[in-house]
């Protein structure tokens, strides 16, 4: 057998640093997870409901990267999962009474079906095409809720108002905190549940669909199947978000599930990295934050303001937070 | 080469394939024993990456048949075939190149075990125990085509030749009957070439695995086949051993050209 040849081409450590890289990146999670638990004990009720509204997109963020990220099939309509999943909760809650915590878990499942209907037809599409037929998507489905047919559910183009929950078994908590923490207890659990998929035989199966079809179906991947549960999969935590996001600001309408949510979303997921899953906290401080800070610096351009931001961010890090990481930690290629 | 009972394991029957009104394979049949190293020759365009293709089944024949073990594979679709025994590399190497090769292995022994997606979202116990199974037969066989110092490094940042035994071993890990290798020396340098033939021979010795290589490179087949099968024109020229291919006058016209075009 041949020598093996030289192989230490990408390496990049330096030596000297190295202590304290690790140290950053064994407890970068611990602390991240130490600061979100502590934010709100600091903030206003107002600064709350934001930091709740960015955990809310971070799982949508999650769930568009189980789709597009690990398993490389693009989504310009998320959005429709979104409103789904957020009128799911608004309906279950309000016309059937059952409790929020249950209201979220059943929106996750009719998002989920949802989304496994639509991976029938997507299936076929690769690429644009398919990025179009769920721009398809993402364009209907808020209009198909106005309609007249089902506005004793819905609401019809009005939209439905969803009460608060009242905090638990006397917590001390208020309201928007308590909400706050459900929502990261919930964000936390599906981080973990997409962090379980990534490193399983499943995520591995969706990797090799994104790097190479053929040669995952040579390998015996079913294409078909694995696309279908990543859009199942996507569907139901974005079903989730939504469910959450609707609560938090108790009120969905049409109007709050357009298109430009899922440009948010897709946006959100190019700046935190695609595919990486700690970048979603910083997509979703992106789709929160920003448009407030392009308001602060010209009320009049504020729109031009946010696009010359992401110009700016996706020319300098394409890779997005994932890259600046990479660079602050010295790492030439990363995944995870 | 061919010691003892040399059965067949598979069967090209009669296979043709036309794409519209051009004939790309007609009634081509050969057998493939067991054991051996079987290399399929031929000038550009004689067919070779089409009865491949049939046999990694992304195209369908129009007639023919072809068999593993007596049984058709033809109803099977691409991602069943490695549960029939058969394994494959890529002509340009086709690798997961943005994952590790110890990921890339690994997602070669997807075949190996059940669809697991809820246990794989909640991790289960099962799920942790058949993964620390996979990457231990993983290790093996990354091992055994000595990559194990690589085996952290994404695919993308290795040689060409490196990602050619990283394709090997990708392939291995499914413990195919039948490896099919399309054109595995092609982009490697002289040494790299005879390097892998080694490689190869080492595959069907030590693991008993049969051979198919489809391949351009003369030096390559006729060092290591047992057996030749020559195209041209999508029929077959001549079957044989290499040394009486090497002689065929068929052959040599097909190669250096004479009055049939």
């Amino acid at each position: 057998m041949s020598v093996l040849p030289d192989t230490s081409i990408a390496r990049n450590d330096s030596t000297s640093s190295i202590g304290i890289r690790t140290i950053l990146l064994r407890w970068s999670r611990p602390l991240a997870l130490l600061v979100l638990v502590l934010l709100p004990l600091a903030a206003s009720d107002f600064v709350t409901f934001q930091l709740t509204m960015l955990l809310v997109y971070a799982v949508a963020l999650i769930a568009l990267n189980v789709l597009t990220g690990f398993t490389g099939q693009f989504s310009l309509g998320q959005n429709a999962f979104f409103g789904i999943g957020g009128y799911s909760a608004v309906i279950v809650v309000e016309h059937f009474h059952l409790s929020y915590l249950l209201g979220i878990p059943v929106a996750g499942v009719i998002a989920a079906i949802a989304g496994i209907l639509f991976a029938f037809p997507a299936l076929r599409l690769k690429g644009v095409y398919l990025a179009l037929a769920t721009f398809a998507l993402g364009t209907t489905i808020p209009q198909l809720l106005k309609l007249d047919y089902i506005e004793q559910w819905t609401g019809g183009v009005q939209g439905m108002m969803i009460e608060k929950p009242m905090t638990p078994l006397g917590l001390p908590l208020s309201q928007d905190a308590y909400l706050y923490y459900l929502t990261l207890t919930i964000a936390l659990g599906i981080y973990i549940l997409s962090v379980n998929l990534l490193h399983s035989k499943t995520g591995r199966a969706m990797l090799a669909i994104r790097e190479n079809e053929t040669a995952a179906a040579a390998m015996g991947v079913d294409v078909a199947y694995y696309k279908t549960i990543a859009f199942g999969l996507s569907a139901a935590f974005t079903g989730v978000s939504g469910a959450l996001g609707a609560i938090v600001i108790q009120f969905v309408s049409p109007d709050a599930y357009t298109i430009q949510l899922a440009v948010a979303i897709f946006l959100g997921i190019v700046i935190g990295g695609v595919g990486w899953l700690p970048g979603t906290i910083v997509g979703a401080a992106f789709i929160v934050f920003v448009p407030n800070v392009a308001e602060s610096i010209s009320k009049g351009l504020s729109g031009a303001v946010f696009g010359v931001l992401i110009l700016l961010v996706i020319f300098v890090f394409p890779r997005g937070a994932q890259q600046v990481c990479d660079r602050l930690l010295g790492v030439e290629h990363k995944k995870d | 080469m061919t010691v003892g009972a040399a059965r067949q394991l598979l069967s090209v029957e009669d296979v043709g394939i036309r794409f519209g009104g051009v004939v790309a394979l007609d009634g081509v049949t050969f057998d493939i024993r067991e054991r051996e190293i079987l290399g399929l020759i031929g000038p550009n365009g004689a067919g070779k990456t089409t009865l491949f293709n049939c046999l990694s089944r992304l195209y369908q024949p129009t007639n023919g048949d072809i068999r593993i073990g007596g049984r058709s594979i033809l109803k099977c679709p691409a991602h069943a075939i490695v549960h029939e025994g058969i394994a494959r590399t890529f002509q340009n190497v086709a690798l997961f190149q943005k994952l590790s090769v110890l990921d890339n292995v690994k997602i070669g022994g997807h075949s190996r075990g059940p669809r697991s997606v809820t246990a794989d979202v909640f991790a289960l116990p099962s799920c942790g125990r058949r993964e620390r199974e996979l990457t231990a037969q993983a290790r093996d066989v990354i091992e055994f085509l000595g990559l194990t110092e690589v085996e952290k490094k994404t695919v993308s940042d290795l040689p060409f030749g490196t990602q050619k035994r990283v394709e090997l071993a990708r392939a291995l890990i499914s413990r195919p009957k039948l490896l099919l290798l399309d054109e595995p020396a092609g982009g490697l340098n002289h040494e790299e070439v005879y390097a892998l033939g080694d490689v190869i021979k080492h595959i069907r010795d030590r693991m008993g695995v049969t051979i198919l290589l489809v391949e351009h490179h003369m030096g390559l087949v006729m060092s290591i086949a047992d057996r030749v099968v020559a195209l041209n024109f999508g029929r077959k020229l001549a079957e044989g051993a290499p040394s009486e291919i090497q002689t065929h006058p068929d052959v040599i016209r097909a190669y250096l050209g004479g009055d049939k075009k």
